[in-house]
Parts: C-alpha cells; structure tokens; sequence
C-alpha cells in the first residue's frame, strides 16, 4: 500500500438523509414530536410510514495523494455537495470512516459569514478566520489580498454598500489566499466574471503547484479539465469512475449525451411534470449549428436546440417556448411563443414530431444557464414544462467582458434572443 | 491494522464517534471565538440613536419601576442596610445579565445557519461569543451601580472581593441554560416563543424586586397559617432550584454589609446550575453533528 503518501483515505463513506412528509422543514415544530409520540403510543407501531430513507452517499472509496488535484463531477444530486460536506466535517458520515493528513479548508460558498455592516478591511478579518486562517496569516496576506480583490478605494466602506461584483471578488480574494494542505472548493467559481473566474484558478493552480491537494467540485468541465489531474465521477451517490481527468470527463460527458435517450432519464420520468401531458417532450438535445452534441458554447456561436416530442391527443394547435435562467437565478430571456402548428397531422394521436430552434449568434454572458421547455397552446393552457434541464447551458467567452461591452459587476438583466424554428432538422 | 493506519492522519472521522479532539479543536479555532465576540460586539449596536446607552436605560428604568412598586406600593423591607433602589439594582444587575445572555445565545445558532452549513468549527464557539457580548453589557451596566452608591452614599462590604466568583457562577448560568435553549432551537423552533416566556416568568420567580429572606419568611409565615408547616421546607427548595436564587442571593451578600444569607438555598441553586450546566454540555455535544443537517 502506497500508505505513506496518500493524504485523504475514504472507506466505506454514506450518508443517509431521512426524508418523508416533513421534506419542507427542516426544522420540527415540538407539537409534531409530542402529537407523533402520543400517537404512536395508542397505536401499534407502524414502520417507516412516514419517512423515507435516502443515500447521499454509499460505499464511497478513494484515496487521494499528496498534491492531487482532484475534480469532482456528476449531475446534479449525485451527492458531490455532500461529499465535500462530509470531508469538511460539516455534517456526520452515517457509515465508514475518513482519515486526514494535514491541515483542511474548505470553500463552499464564497463570502461566508460576511457581515453587511462591517467594512472590507473587518470582512477580510472575519472572513478570513471564519476559513481558518490566523490573524497573524491574515495581516501578513492583508495587501495581497486587498491588490488581488481590486476594490482598496472602498475599503472602509460597509460591504452592504459593495456592488455585488466587488463583494464577490472580495469574497473570492480572501479565499484564493487560504493556504492549507488540503483545500476543498465547491462550485463557488460559478459566479464572478471570467477575467476573475481565471484569475482565481491561476492562483489555485499555483497553490497546487507548491505540493497542496485540491479537491474540486464544479459543474464546469473545462474548469476542471485546466485544473484537475485526477477526476471523480459520482453518480447517485456512488461512484462511478474515477481516474484522469480526460478520461472521466469524457465518460460522464457521453453519458449525459446519453442521458436525454436514457428511459430512466428525467424526460422520461413524466410522473412528475408539470402541464397535462396531451404532449410531452421525448427528445432534447443541443447542437452547435453543425449537429454537433455539446453543452459548452462560447459566446456568440450558435446554438441549435433539437426536440422530439409526443402528441398523445389529437391536436390542431401547438406552441413552444424556451426560458433560460441565469448563474444567480432570475430569468435572463425567454423565445415568445413559437408556433409549431404545421408539425402536427391531423385527426391523429400517438406519434412524434420533430423540429427544431436555431438560437443565432447566442448573447449570453459566460456562466451556466438552466433552461426551461415549455410546450402548449396557450399562455393558459400548456401540455408540458420541463423544468432546469440537465447538464445547464454552459457558456464561456474568450474574450474579457469588458470587450464585449458587459460591465462585469452589473447584474445580468433581461434581454433578447434572436430564434427560429428550422423546419426540419 | 486499523489503529496504525489512523496513528499516522492527523484526523479520524468515523460514523458515529466522537471526535476525541474537540477539545483541542475548541482551543485551535479561538482566533474564531475571538472575532466572532468582536463582530458580536461591533454590529450590537449598529443603526441605533442611543447605542451602548441602552445597556444602562434598560436596568435603570426597570429599577425605577421596581422600586416603586415593590417599596413603595407593597411596602416591603430592603436587604440589611442597603437603599431599596441599591438592593434592586444589585439584583437586577445578575438577572439582566442572565435574561440578555438567554435570548442573544439561543437564537446565535439559528441566525449563524449560513456559516453552520458551509464551515466546520466546533460550534459551541457561537453561543459563547454570544454571551460574552452581554458580559460587555454587564460592565457597563455595573458603572452605573457605582454611581449609584454614590448618590445613596452607600458604602459596599469588604465582601465585594468575592463577587467575581459570583459573576462566574453568574455566567454559568446564564452559559448552562443558553447553550441548552440553542441547541434545542435548532431542532424546535419553538423555542423562540419560550425563551421570551422563560424571561419574562424569571422576573418573577427571582428576587429580584425583592429579597430572597422577605420570601422565607412570608412563606413561612402563610404555611402556619394555612396549618401545614411541613410544606415550607419544599416550596422554599423548590424556589431555589432556580439557578438565578444563588446568583442574585450571592451579589447581595457580597455588596451589601449585613445581607442574610442562606447558604443551604445558595448549595442547591448552585448544584442546580452545575446540573443545567453540564447536562447542556453534554446535550451540545450530542446534537451539534446533526445541526448543519437540520438547521
């Protein structure tokens, strides 16, 4: 066994959640504690009626060496939050048994515990301890942290003042100076502008440079493709492969291709879809313009989104629509809705049509998308929605965005997008 | 096998044990402790006219009050040689102390969910700073005592050496009782609407309007009346299960010359406090690993 040098060793790993009608709250009011205990008190005791058992995490194993830089991927729910939750200590493992070498941090969100009132300079303090860092590691990092963060002219001001540009690249700033042994990063790259986003991993890659251990979540592949040398895939809890980079990256990407044909795929599952189901989507798969599958586009490149669906009623009347979602969650734009009427046949159900929606020159800012299909007839009435599809809309840009003429700091705002239906694929 | 793989990791995570350095942990992240009680202190008193001033206006006011309904209205006698208003304030000075440190520490958890969910640090560091920001508030407060003395021309006994114990038995109690209404908030929210109840019931149950001494004796008075002499030795141990009898019992006898003092009263408040204290501890350290899964 290469004892000597492995750094996190995890056997037999699993988190068991309980959940069942009290999925809403968390928190238990102490009047259903004492009506479920009175209850069952005067009846025979019924097992698991009510609650459920759900695995975060089972039978995970790995060992990670000293200096790896290990990506984490998989859908989402696959178990990759709670993993680094495990491994941070945040929450007990139900089962197994982890072992660390080395002093651990880690970065779930960026900006933890910043507090409104306080200025910059008391945030970097606060914040920086609250990551682990000592007052001395602090006052020793002060400029560096204060030159990487770019905002020094508001140093004194309360953060609840900061556009939320500077108060992420604040937040971000005091973490790319934490300097464990061990770091451990979940998806907090997903906002920020990208200059910043890759000022960020440059520091990262350098910190691995110097013999520390990353492990990375992130829902961007090309992040962990420029950052990681070995990959994770988790899937459901478990794992499903783990080994280089390239390797697991490209087997979890064809499986996600994959996943929209999948009969245990989400659009499969219409159980629990929303619209009355007169039309469900079948089929959703993005292309570049050329028919080629990706979920990475830059900006400004075309996107062609290819859909079948089902008629399961005789119909003379049908509509689609797209909505798209951006990295902080409000909706950026929406198609109006597209008439799709001519695919239909008449006098006849039980059949699929195909069409598709060319998005020219696509304006999107770099970050992740979650995307909304939206099938039906009418603002009232609807068929079919399919809600945050899977894997989000990935977009980068390769140039600053401030070239592109975004301020970078501004939210993302609603604007339009130029789309048509092709009328055949 | 197994111990000497462990032996060589700094850290041993396993289903269901308890980490054996917590304690140790506790003493690595007081740098945490530390700023957290300075952000505590810092924000307390942000966007309000009078600021810190609310830490003397609150007792002060209450004293007022209490000395007029309790000496003036009821008539009741003082504590050996001391001005009513003094003995009032004497007493209120624990029991503010005691009510702010309640209701910051149990809700510090519920408002710190943000950092309990996404950071590990033992998290018996956030009631703690939260009663330590009403420490501050207790000094402040206790000036004023100083002043009042001054006015009355009251001079403290030579016993006032043994009030930090006092203080310390003080912020056991207020610590014991804080650390278990948090915890318990975390997990039932219910919480929130008891504490306020549990403040505003102790202001009646504690002597603080008055001494405990008038209490033992009118109790014992009424239960011969009422024929039943045997009962008065439970009701007055009942009375002093209350941790805050000790307490406020104890701040008198230090500052006031010739205050009474029932020591057998005092052992069971304070064993009560110790109780409370460490079964709160214990209660903590059970749940605190499920707190970033519930809160």
């Amino acid at each position: 066994m290469s004892q000597s040098q492995s750094i996190i060793r995890v056997e037999n790993l699993g988190k068991k959640y309980d959940i069942g009608n009290k999925q809403q709250e968390r928190y238990q009011s102490l009047r259903d504690v004492i009506t479920n205990k009175v209850k069952s008190a005067f009846s025979k005791p019924q097992k698991n009626t009510t609650s459920k058992e759900f695995w975060a995490l089972k039978d995970i194993n790995f060992d990670i060496q000293q200096g790896d830089r290990v990506g984490i991927i998989g859908r989402n729910g696959a178990g990759k939050s709670t993993l680094l939750k495990v491994l941070s200590r945040i929450t007990e493992p139900t089962t197994g048994s982890i072992a660390i070498k080395g002093r651990i941090a880690s970065l779930l969100e960026v900006g933890t515990g910043f507090h409104p009132e306080l200025s910059g300079r008391e945030n970097i303090f606060l914040n920086g301890a609250i990551l682990g860092m000592g007052r001395k590691e602090i006052k020793s990092k002060f400029d560096e942290i204060v030159d990487f963060s770019e905002v020094e002219k508001f140093l004194d001001t309360p953060v609840k003042r900061y556009s939320s540009g500077m108060y992420v690249r604040l937040a971000f700033a005091v973490a790319a100076h934490l300097e464990p042994e061990i770091l451990i990063v979940d998806e907090v790259l997903a906002v920020g502008d990208s200059k910043f986003q890759k000022k960020c991993l440059g520091k990262m890659g350098e910190v691995s440079s110097q013999g520390r251990t990353i492990l990375f979540v992130s829902h961007n592949t090309t992040f962990v493709r420029n950052l990681c040398n070995k990959g994770i895939w988790l899937d459901r809890g478990q794992i499903k492969q783990t080994g280089s980079t390239t390797e697991v990256i490209n087997s979890y990407l064809s499986s996600m291709h994959d996943q929209t044909f999948d009969e245990n795929s989400e659009l499969h599952n219409t159980l629990n879809r929303r619209g009355n189901g007169d039309v469900r989507f079948s089929k959703i798969l993005i292309t570049d313009k050329n028919d080629i599958e990706s979920s990475d586009f830059l900006s400004g490149q075309d996107i062609k989104f290819n859909f079948e669906a089902k008629i399961n009623k005789n119909l003379s009347s049908l509509s689609v629509c797209m909505m798209f979602k951006s990295p902080t969650g409000e909706i950026v734009t929406s198609t109006p809705l597209k008439d799709i009427s001519i695919f239909l046949e008449t006098n006849k159900k039980d059949y699929f049509i195909s069409f598709s929606i060319l998005l020219e020159k696509n304006p999107f800012r770099a970050g992740e998308y979650e995307m909304y299909f939206w099938l039906g007839e009418s603002n009232e009435k609807f068929f079919d929605l399919v809600d945050s599809v899977l894997p989000p809309l990935q977009i980068t840009t390769d140039k600053e965005e401030k070239e592109l003429g975004y301020n970078p700091a501004a939210p993302y705002g609603f604007f339009d997008i130029n789309t048509h239906i092709l009328s055949s694929k | 096998m197994k111990s000497n793989n462990s032996s060589n990791y700094d850290l041993f995570i396993k289903a269901g044990q308890t980490e054996s350095n917590y304690w140790k942990d506790l003493w690595r992240y007081r740098e945490l402790f530390y700023i957290l009680t300075w952000r505590d202190l810092k924000v307390r008193y942000k966007q309000t006219v009078l600021g810190i001033a609310w830490s003397v206006i609150r007792p002060l006011l209450t004293m007022i009050i209490f000395t007029i309904v309790f000496s003036g209205v009821a008539g009741l006698p003082s504590e050996g040689n001391a001005p009513y208003a003094v003995m009032v304030y004497v007493g209120l000075l624990p029991w503010q102390f005691f009510a702010n440190a309640l209701s910051e520490s149990s809700n510090s958890l519920v408002s710190s969910a943000n950092l309990i969910s996404k950071v590990y640090f033992p998290r018996l560091i956030i009631p703690t700073a939260s009663i330590i920001t009403a420490c501050v508030d207790f000094f402040i407060s206790f000036i004023l005592l100083l002043f009042l003395m001054l006015i009355y021309q009251y001079v403290p006994s030579w016993k006032i050496i043994f009030l930090p114990f006092f203080l310390i038995i003080a912020f056991l109690a207020a610590f014991g009782v804080g650390l278990l209404l948090t915890a318990m908030n975390v997990k039932y929210r219910d919480f929130r609407y008891i504490i306020p109840f549990i403040i505003q019931f102790g202001v009646y149950i504690s002597p603080i309007g008055f001494s405990s001494n008038i209490v033992y004796e009118k109790l014992g008075k009424k239960m011969i009346d009422m024929n039943m002499p045997w009962l008065t030795e439970y009701l007055t141990t009942l009375y002093a299960l209350n941790p805050m009898v000790g307490v406020i019992d104890g701040f008198r006898w230090s500052i006031i010359g010739n205050a009474q003092m029932n020591w057998v009263m005092f052992g069971i408040s304070i064993a009560m406090c110790l109780l409370i204290l460490v079964y709160a501890i214990y209660y903590f350290r059970k749940t605190e690993k499920t707190f970033a899964d519930i809160i």
